[in-house]
């Protein structure tokens, strides 16, 4: 058993622990790489069914490439799909890219808030039918009691102390100073009740071990990820206007974990990308993490790259399974 | 990435900027051989639960002294807490060696003591290595300021450590986290799954399920997107069909037939520490937690406490407070499958709960006889010589459309069991469904005709074996079996449930219940009304897979 599979076993007995423990449980699915890690190990541990809803929180300002590949992953695994959308502040137009707060501001109204209302069923919430082929609103949403979240422990100081099993209070908060104790694989499952408890079976994975895992599973990923002939890729996925790719030249998976194992990112963090996530919560600075000089040719950069994104996507999605691959109805 | 000792140093720096961890965190390196996650535990007292909750998931320990401060109370705290988690693999570090002066007769002197300490709790280290973290003596490099020290650097150690591997070579054991039945895209498997502690097993080998006790043979191994399987080991997150359908689920433990089997029992006798602020107490109840079953229990006796500094026995005591280690005896609702430690320690941890907090954690020493120890033995010999006909239990399931089982209608005396036995069973008769309603008159007079005194307290177990056994008869033949019975007790159905398999009896109070316990899985309460009480019933038949819709 090698490094990789020992993560592997433990993530999808995590999974299944979640599972058995927790009635009303959905998993966050924001289409980056660790999420979709996680959704990939969903389809291990319950041999290729996924039992439980995946959430998306739609902010709507989404790279759209991320949207079309979600709803192509959804029809094609026929995956049961859940988006919450903070409708309220779209319509009052409290955003930042409509100019009206600030960055952090913006992401507590379309990301925290409507993530918190997601999981507690007081937010609009659209479900897709597989029938139709679309998205519903959903009638009488029901709260979830677990959420499992693809956190990882290398991501930054505080969830390098996070539990697997971690409860959060009737107002969805973390309580970092007073953790329940969590060993020999027996985890936190009683819960008094108002409570939710975040499940993060990927807490011991690395951001190399993520992709290390992509590229022997050869699981679909985001073109976005990847170079496409202009020098930069993106590390971290998330809102367009807040989401700055990285220099790199690695076009494929395999370049991606040699870039890593490199060490070419040693220092930098893996979120620097995204503007909320700086310390002064990403003021826009002219020529902030990109060599555009203003906001606007920022945003004409961002449509340039989904276009480059789109013409070449194709050579990264949708790789044929090899043969030792099985389906459990065949398919 | 090659290593650099820096990785290191930063945690401990980051520690000594802080003061004191708070929390365990993972720190991630390689080195030339593996990778490494570093869980960097706290070592102040208020913090012990994090600390064993970094601890108990590490293979190997590098356990930190402060060379000036020397060999302090929580150094014996946590190495009695590393022999309780069976860390066998652990290094110790004599830190800061710069600030006395790199004096080797320091070194030596905490070396002898806390090398003394470690014995007495059966741990022995790998190595003593001086080192200072700040400036990297010993770590990854030798150190020119130690010169008398020739052992190994902590890298050198840490690469000397192994994998147990001798996990695989012991008997299987797997806790059944579930058994799935996802029934989209036409998938009609059955697959039991759960992640195999120790051990291996493969297509054709016959499983026993523990406590349950039921037998099928493995007849595939599942796996998506994986590779084709030719056995589970240790360590994997497995799953499998099997062969015969037996109804299994979450809480039992699967261990091949031809392999030592793990004890049963409703008695343990275990080595626990306690987290909790408020003392471990006798005869309150709290759940245990072992592989994935459950159960209630209370504490019997606490056979003596370990003081943390000392090591000295404290017995006569009547609570476990925090922090404390002590040997106790645990008697519990349910049997459990356990092993002892010293036999498969995989096996032998639990955990405790309080309300709806883990608040303690222990190893099984012993798996002690209960009341029902004998009979199930005797059940078990039963079952290796059950006579199979050619006519299985699926096929009689198909025919009779119905999942054979026994219901119990209990109560106090004058209540109406027999009239609502009566009525249940003309309910279920008249949906076709085959049914019998047993009295305990008709066993009295004939089958237990050799016993003397009729439900004494002397004589009640006997009946109730005698009526368990007859229920199993039934049961196999694909019958649903009504009987009733005066106040049934704890007791009572500790050996119909060691008789017969639990997941296929109902137990039915009617009407008040004034006696404290609560020994049913439904309760009738107020006056009894059949118009009622029976389509309740015979709903709860339904929600439990007895009876179609």
């Amino acid at each position: 058993m090698n490094y990789l599979d020992e993560l592997e076993n433990i993530s999808v007995h995590i999974l299944r622990e979640a599972y058995a423990n927790f009635k009303n449980l959905g998993m966050l699915w924001s289409m980056g790489k660790d999420s979709t890690v996680l959704l990939w190990l969903t389809r291990k541990a319950f041999f290729g069914h996924v039992p439980f809803p995946l959430i998306h929180i739609d902010t709507r300002y989404k790279i759209p490439e991320m949207i079309t590949y979600r709803d192509e992953l959804v029809r094609q695994w026929h995956l049961p799909m859940i988006v919450g959308i903070n409708e309220d502040a779209l319509a009052a137009k409290t955003t930042y890219p409509d100019g009206q707060t600030d960055r952090l501001t913006c992401c507590r109204l379309l990301k925290t808030e409507a993530l918190t209302a997601t999981i507690n069923g007081t937010g609009i919430r659209y479900k897709f039918n597989h029938t139709t082929g679309a998205y519903e609103r959903e009638q009488n949403p029901q709260p979830f009691h677990g959420i499992i979240a693809g956190a990882r422990a290398d991501e930054e100081g505080s969830r390098s102390k996070e539990r697997y099993f971690s409860p959060r209070d009737t107002r969805n908060e973390w309580d970092v100073g007073d953790q329940p104790p969590e060993f020999w694989n027996q985890f936190k499952t009683d819960f008094a009740p108002g409570t939710n408890v975040r499940v993060h079976p990927l807490l011991d994975w690395t951001e190399l071990n993520i992709w290390e895992y992509i590229e022997r599973e050869n699981i679909p990923t985001v073109a976005l990820y990847y170079n496409h002939g202009d020098g930069k890729r993106y590390r971290s996925l998330g809102c367009y206007p807040c989401t700055f790719p990285v220099e790199s030249d690695a076009r494929t998976v395999p370049e991606i974990v040699a870039e890593l194992r490199s060490g070419k990112f040693a220092r930098v963090a893996e979120r620097s990308g995204r503007a909320q996530d700086a310390e002064d919560g990403g003021v826009w600075k002219p020529c902030g993490g990109m060599d555009t000089c203003n906001e606007e040719a920022h945003h004409r950069e961002i449509k340039h790259r989904i276009r480059r994104a789109r013409g070449s996507r194709q050579e990264h999605r949708h790789r044929a399974p090899a043969g030792r691959y099985r389906c459990p109805a065949g398919r | 990435m090659p290593f650099e000792y820096a990785f290191l140093i930063d945690a401990l720096k980051d520690e000594r900027r802080q003061n004191i961890t708070i929390d365990s965190a993972r720190v991630f390196f390689q080195s030339k051989r593996r990778n490494y996650i570093i869980i960097d535990a706290p070592g102040h007292v208020e913090f012990v639960k994090n600390m064993v909750t970094g601890a108990a998931r590490a293979e190997a320990a590098l356990l930190v002294i402060d060379a000036e401060e020397g060999i302090q109370e929580n150094s014996l705290r946590h190495g009695n807490l590393l022999s309780m988690l069976s860390i066998r693999q652990m290094v110790v570090l004599i830190n800061k060696m710069d600030l006395v002066n790199f004096n080797q007769a320091r070194f030596e002197e905490i070396r002898r003591d806390y090398g003394d300490f470690l014995a007495k709790v059966g741990l022995e280290p790998a190595a003593f290595i001086p080192v200072s973290a700040r400036l990297g003596d010993n770590i990854s490099k030798r150190s020119d300021s130690m010169p008398w020290y020739q052992g190994p650097t902590v890298l050198e150690a840490l690469d000397s450590f192994e994998k147990e591997k001798v996990l695989e070579e012991r008997p299987f054991r797997m806790p059944v986290q579930d058994v799935y039945r996802f029934t989209s895209f036409g998938d009609n498997r059955r697959i039991v799954a759960g992640t195999v502690l120790t051990g291996q097993a493969k297509v054709g080998d016959e499983i026993i399920f523990q406590p349950s006790g039921k037998r099928s043979r493995i007849a595939s191994l599942e796996a998506y997107s994986s590779p084709d399987l030719n056995s589970i080991h240790a360590g994997q997150a497995a799953g499998f069909t099997l062969d015969q359908q037996v109804y299994v689920k979450r809480g039992e433990m699967a261990a091949r037939a031809d392999e030592t089997l793990p004890g049963v029992t409703r008695r343990l006798r275990v080595s626990l520490f306690w987290l909790g602020k408020e003392s471990l107490v006798l005869k309150k109840h709290y759940v245990i937690k072992l592989g994935s079953a459950r159960t209630h229990f209370r504490v019997e006796r606490i056979l003596r406490v370990m003081e943390a500094s000392s090591l000295e026995d404290e017995s006569g005591r009547r609570h476990v407070g925090r922090y404390e280690m002590a040997e106790c005896l645990l008697a519990l609702d349910h049997p459990l499958a356990v092993d002892p430690a010293d036999f498969l320690m995989d096996t032998s941890r639990f955990v405790i709960v309080d309300g709806y907090e883990i608040r303690g954690g222990g190893i099984v020493l012993e798996a002690l006889p209960d009341s029902e120890t004998d009979l199930r033995l005797g059940v078990r010999q039963r079952d290796a010589h059950w006579i199979l006909s050619d006519v299985n239990r699926q096929e009689r399931a198909a025919r009779f459309n119905q999942r054979p089982g026994l219901v119990i209608i209990t109560g106090h005396k004058g209540i109406g069991r027999k009239r609502l036995a009566c009525a249940l069973e003309s309910e279920l008769f008249s949906r076709g469904r085959y049914v019998y309603y047993l009295g305990m008159g008709s066993v009295v007079y004939g089958v237990d005709a050799d016993i003397h005194g009729r439900l004494g307290s002397k004589t009640r177990h006997e009946h109730i074996r005698r009526m368990a056994e007859i229920a199993h008869i039934l049961n196999d033949a694909g019958m649903i079996l009504i009987i009733t019975a005066v106040e049934i007790t704890s007791a009572d159905l500790n050996i119909i449930h060691t008789i017969l398999d639990p997941t296929s009896i109902l137990t039915v109070w009617v009407g008040s219940n004034s006696g404290g316990e609560e020994p049913y899985d439904f309760h009738l309460e107020g006056e009894l009304d059949m118009d009622t009480a029976v389509p309740l019933i015979v709903r709860k038949l339904q929600e439990d897979g007895f009876i179609p819709e």
